[in-house]
């Protein structure tokens, strides 16, 4: 799970020793490792790499999926498509939408998944059904978990207007997946991408909660009772002696769900289609692959979506650098 | 990822009972909170899915009339909306044998063929020393954190020029790629927990570094390797994007996944039959995910009594 907290296995110390037998088994050894990861490497290149690479090359082709099969790796290059993205209509809100969707349910995610860890922190009886239970929305079909969201929130048959007109006394129905926009207070709050975001908090936190739940394991006990004897608060242990050790987890964390929301492709699909003010890059991606059938411009906008997560990545690394520097780590 | 993660169940009552402390009205506070944050997290996991069994058993026409009720009566118990699902679609129904028949031919296709390359991968990776390594470690890294809609594209398009389309093992070949290295990652950490001089001991009485695998390491593994086939498993049958993008031309080999999502499209299917279909795809899943996880469980400890 911890695919970036472990750093690859050192080849150990070169060792030196002269013998011939040994430096044969070396080559030996080295031939074996190459040719049991050969399968792997061979299908990676295959399916992955290199269509990568074609993807990035078609990005700048005139590409549509009629005139396909006479585009190539290398053709007449052009940042037509590049332009045409970045001035496309919805580019810069789709953007906006996307950074806002990613930071909530990166938030949410995380912070639920706190909450949870802390709960389910001491022993008690049941706690081993809680946690299976708690992992369900996790394991479940995105199709079946956003069709649930769908049915429930239903404006006509779903369970929460029934409720809401029924206990508290909503005046109509609200068709949450499709209301860009409504009124909270007299404050305009935008409903589907609010919905889209509990979704993904809903939807990822028992992940956020495996890794927490691994990393408290770990947290001396003697740690926390020292400072309970010393007259510590719950709360005083929670933020001195609890939080420092889950922060690196936390940070790590924060990355990877980051990353994985802003890719994140189905589940906006599913619930809400991309519409009322929700499209994500990746369903713009989508359209214009399957709905206007322009493999360059799509492409175009995929490598614009790498770069950006690249570049958000590299800033927040930075940043976390910088605080570790300044925290003396 | 999940699978491995999840520790043992702990003992029922690990609290000892005599600790008379007095509880401070802090103490009483934080446990109330805790409490109410359970019941909170039970409710919102469990609800979710204790409302589609139960609209899945319920005629359309009642859920219309009531559609707050989160139980069933006996009186209006049905099966139709699952008769609905299973039935051909020569019948009128939407053909969810086909399809959970299709799900099941790429989810195995795709566990075995990614068990099979990574077992030893991931055996090379932890066991053998040769230039390369880390290069190999990154290029992984990236294939799992790149986002999967770049690698859509390419493939969309490739997969239509070589008629690929349309074909289960092209799809398992697709998940196949991008499972292998969590795969590896997965494994390598349980390799590496196998005490190295139990396979010093096999390669000092002649074994090959394959037959220490096979020997050796590999039936020590079992449990790591049960769990990570899960994972596998799970993914390929949960998928949704390139089961969309590479069968939907082709109704007759539609996934579960795909073919529920293509359900909501039209207005006759009421969101009864949704629900049933939704149960349909997700139980398999979550059966499979307990059972295993009980299995993962009594493994490790079973071995821990014995050694």
């Amino acid at each position: 799970m911890a695919l970036l907290a472990e750093t690859p296995p050192e080849s150990g110390a070169p060792d030196r020793t002269p013998r011939r037998g040994l430096s044969g088994m070396r080559r030996q050894e080295a031939r074996t490792g190459r040719l049991l990861l050969s399968p792997t490497v061979l299908i990676v290149v295959l399916i992955v790499v290199l269509p990568i690479i074609w993807a990035v090359s078609l990005a700048f082709q005139r590409a549509r999926l009629l005139n396909i099969r006479r585009v190539g790796l290398v053709g007449n290059y052009t940042l037509d498509n590049f332009s045409r993205v970045l001035q496309s209509d919805g580019f810069w809100s789709t953007l906006w939408t996307t950074v806002v969707y990613t930071v909530g349910g990166t938030i949410g995610s995380i912070g639920l998944g706190l909450v949870a860890a802390l709960a389910l922190r001491r022993p008690f009886r049941g706690r081993g059904a809680v946690r299976a239970v708690m992992l369900l929305p996790y394991i479940t079909p995105v199709v079946a978990a956003t069709f649930v969201w769908t049915v429930a929130l239903d404006p006509q048959f779903g369970i929460v207007n029934a409720w809401g007109t029924l206990f508290l006394g909503w005046n109509e129905a609200i068709p949450f997946l499709s209301t860009p926009q409504s009124h909270l207070f007299g404050i305009p709050v935008p409903t589907a991408l609010l919905v889209v975001i509990a979704f993904e908090t809903w939807r990822y936190f028992p992940f956020a909660f495996l890794f927490l739940v691994a990393r408290m394991q770990a947290i001396p006990g003697d740690l926390d009772e020292a400072a309970r004897v010393d007259g510590a608060s719950i709360w005083q242990r929670f933020t001195n002696v609890v939080w420092p050790q889950l922060l690196p987890v936390i940070a790590l964390l924060a990355l990877l769900r980051f990353i994985f929301t802003f890719n994140k492709f189905d589940d906006v699909y599913l619930l809400t289609g991309g519409g009322a003010n929700t499209e994500v890059i990746s369903v713009r991606v989508y359209e214009f692959l399957t709905a206007r059938k322009d493999v360059g411009l799509a492409a175009a906008q995929a490598v614009v979506l790498a770069l950006v997560l690249v570049g958000l990545i590299v800033i927040y690394l930075r940043a976390q650098a910088r605080a570790d520097r300044s925290a003396g780590r | 990822m999940t699978a491995v993660e999840s520790p043992p169940a702990a003992p029922a009552t690990a609290e000892p009972v005599r600790r008379r402390r007095v509880r401070s009205t802090e103490e009483k506070v934080w446990g109330t909170v805790r409490v109410l944050t359970i019941v909170f997290l039970v409710l919102i996991t469990v609800v979710p899915f204790w409302y589609m069994i139960v609209l899945s058993l319920r005629p359309i026409q009642q859920v219309l009339l009531d559609p707050g009720r989160i139980w069933v009566s006996f009186s209006e118990l049905t099966a139709g909306s699952y008769r609905a699902v299973f039935r051909s679609g020569d019948n009128g129904g939407q053909g969810f044998l086909l399809f959970l028949r299709n799900s099941a031919i790429v989810a195995v296709l795709t566990t075995a063929v990614t068990l099979l390359a990574a077992i030893p991968g991931a055996y090379a990776v932890s066991r053998l020393r040769f230039g390369g390594r880390k290069l190999i470690s990154g290029l992984f890294l990236v294939v799992y954190l790149f986002p999967p809609m770049v690698l859509a594209i390419p493939l969309f398009v490739l997969f239509t020029r070589i008629g690929l389309r349309g074909s289960l093992p092209g799809l398992a070949l697709v998940y196949v790629a991008q499972t292998v290295p969590v795969a590896i990652f997965m494994l390598r950490n349980y390799f590496e927990t196998i005490p190295e001089s139990l396979e010093e001991a096999g390669l000092i009485d002649g074994l090959t570094h394959l037959g220490v695998l096979r020997r050796i390491s590999l039936p020590l593994a079992v449990p790591s390797v049960v769990a990570t086939a899960l994972y596998v498993f799970m993914i390929a049958w949960n998928e949704f994007l390139f089961a969309l993008l590479f069968l939907l031309e082709r109704p007759d080999r539609w996934t579960v996944s795909l073919g529920l999502s293509r359900l909501s499209g039209s207005i006759e299917v009421p969101s009864t039959v949704l629900m049933a279909g939704s149960v349909v795809l997700t139980v398999p899943i979550v059966v499979l995910f307990f059972v295993a996880e009980r299995r993962l469980v009594e493994g490790l400890t079973a071995g821990g009594e014995k050694g």
